[in-house]
């Protein structure tokens, strides 16, 4: 399974310099919908990777943070992940599915009965998220829209 | 649950004993701390200490317990609920009070910035920036704060009357917030007509490690805990020491030191794989490590944040520094549905972490830990490192 790897970064950093570019499309959403997503995360797009199934849009936020966005062969954001000094803004990265993340969670850290990197499941919905200040790192999946075969595993 | 009780109470009374001076003269640097319960009667694997707070340059003081001892952050915060005494506040551009969005795995703390003179063991650190979690004078959170997770502002959501980050750092969010525009992570807001948003926050103001502004005894921290057999305890003591090399009982002896990366990182290699972004936390509550495809322990069918191995499992990994200085560890996964509940310290938790290791509290049970901080000279060489 050879993986294509198309450096778009030149070519990117011309777009930011005319423009400043709203990156990303949520989680669940349609990848057509990047440049029409008025979300907040100010970044750059760094590379596109390939292969016959998916596409990674990997993404820069100007915080330091990289986000990685899996899109499938339709064109939906199935899965997404991310790391770096900060939190990203889940509220855009998980897009419909962060308030029923955010009101479940308190339930999840207590039924844990402490703090540490967390597993977060709701439906077919996955989330989980580790590291520590300065350097945090998270992925949030949904099953039901994974290419048939892929593991969990391989969203880094 | 009576025993447990009891035995909770009684750690929490010794661990609240006020330390004030040694017979030799030199600075007292240790303070005793307790892996118990926690004030919510909640937590498992939480090491938990004391902490006296005093309005800066003042004898108005207030004893706090159940703070966790968290070496995965940087700074003091302490529940508003918990707290009553009058702290001044931090005020920023035009006068208006600085508040903080603190960010963490599994939610955010908010709240105002303000001094205290922090007392632990012998030791001080005056007038520095603490963060007061949830104090109805700061309702409003900010949408970029409340966009990062949900609020642990309460003793509830939190477990614990407040977080004692004696961590690798000198300050909970360093350069970063002292940026201007978008570059910088939006942590620190200035709050006027009840509305909050962000602001550039120089190092100096910043909530601050303690430990670092100690007049001696400042350039890191030791912390010891028992052994924690297979099965559990139903709680445990141990004492976190001040100073790395700087009294006759905090030398590094053997102990290897391995540097981190500038966010406070190492490599764990595990069946041969490397793992370049785990860390040591002892505000973890588990051994947080990969995933059930990489190291074969299921996870539990109640509970995906632990894993829940038939039998007890033996592993090995071996952390290396960015020195290169590496170092074996042996540890043990058991199954979580299969513990004590009335039990609260416990070798053997573990759950998955993908891509990482969490070394946790279990990693701190039957050895001393040195966490050296930034830019802080040691015997061992300057912070950042662990040593064990």
């Amino acid at each position: 399974m050879a993986k294509r790897l198309i450096r778009l970064t030149g070519f990117v950093v011309f777009l930011i310099a005319a423009c400043p570019f709203q990156a990303s499309a949520t989680l669940g959403s349609d990848v057509t919908t990047v440049n029409e997503d008025r979300a907040k995360m100010q970044g750059a797009l760094m590379s596109i990777t390939r292969n016959d199934r998916f596409e990674i849009h990997q993404l820069q936020a100007s915080n330091g943070t990289t986000v990685r966005e899996y899109v499938s062969s339709t064109g939906t954001v199935f899965a997404v992940s991310w790391e770096g000094p900060w939190m990203p803004d889940l509220r855009q990265v998980l897009g419909p599915y962060f308030d029923a993340y955010q009101r479940t969670v308190p339930a999840v850290r207590n039924a844990r009965r402490s703090h540490g990197p967390m597993t977060f499941r709701s439906g077919d919905l996955v989330v989980q998220i580790g590291g520590h200040p300065r350097a945090f790192a998270g992925r949030a999946y949904i099953e039901r829209l994974m290419p048939q075969g892929m593991q969990a595993e391989t969203i880094r | 649950m009576y025993r447990l009780t009891f035995f909770s109470a009684l750690m929490l009374a010794q661990a609240a004993a006020p330390v004030c001076g040694s017979s030799d003269g030199s600075t007292v640097n240790t303070q005793a701390i307790v892996v118990n319960a926690g004030p919510a009667s909640t937590y498992f694997n939480g090491a938990f200490t004391s902490v006296v707070l005093c309005v800066p340059g003042t004898n108005t003081c207030q004893t706090i317990s159940g703070i966790l001892v968290d070496t995965g952050s940087s700074g003091l915060r302490v529940l508003s609920s918990a707290l009553t005494l009058p702290l001044p506040q931090q005020t920023g551009s035009g006068g208006a009070p600085v508040a903080e969005c603190g960010e963490f795995t599994d939610g955010f703390t908010w709240g105002p910035v303000q001094m205290a003179d922090i007392t632990l063991g012998g030791e001080q650190a005056k007038n520095t920036p603490v963060q007061v979690i949830g104090s109805p004078a700061f309702s409003n959170i900010p949408p970029n704060c409340l966009s990062t997770g949900a609020p642990e502002d309460t003793l509830a959501d939190l477990g614990a009357n407040g977080i004692l980050g004696v961590g690798l750092f000198r300050q909970d969010c360093g350069l970063a917030c002292t940026f201007t525009g978008s570059a910088n992570p939006g942590i620190y807001y200035v709050c006027a007509l009840g509305s909050c948003t962000v602001t550039t926050q120089a190092l100096a103001q910043q909530v601050q490690n303690p430990v670092w502004l100690f007049p001696s005894d400042n350039n890191g921290v030791g912390i010891t805990l028992p052994t924690v057999p297979a099965g559990g305890l139903a709680g445990t003591m141990g004492m976190m020491r001040f100073g790395i090399g700087t009294q006759s009982d905090n030398s590094l002896g053997s102990s290897q030191v391995q540097t981190t990366d500038a966010a406070g990182n190492f490599t764990t290699v595990f069946n041969g794989q490397s793992f370049g972004s785990s860390f040591i936390d002892s505000g973890s509550n588990g051994l947080y490590l990969l995933d059930t495809a990489t190291t074969g322990l299921p996870t539990c069918s109640d509970a995906p944040d632990f894993y829940c191995p038939p039998t007890l499992t033996q592993l090995s990994a071996t952390n290396r520094g960015a020195n290169g200085a590496a170092k074996q560890v042996g540890f043990q996964i058991g199954n979580a549905d299969a513990l004590n509940e009335a039990f609260t310290a416990f070798s053997e938790i573990g759950g998955p972490n993908p891509g990482l290791f969490d070394w946790g509290l279990p990693f701190f049970y039957g050895r001393t830990v040195f966490v050296a901080i930034e830019g802080q000279s040691t015997p061992g060489g300057v912070g950042p490192y662990w040593a064990y």
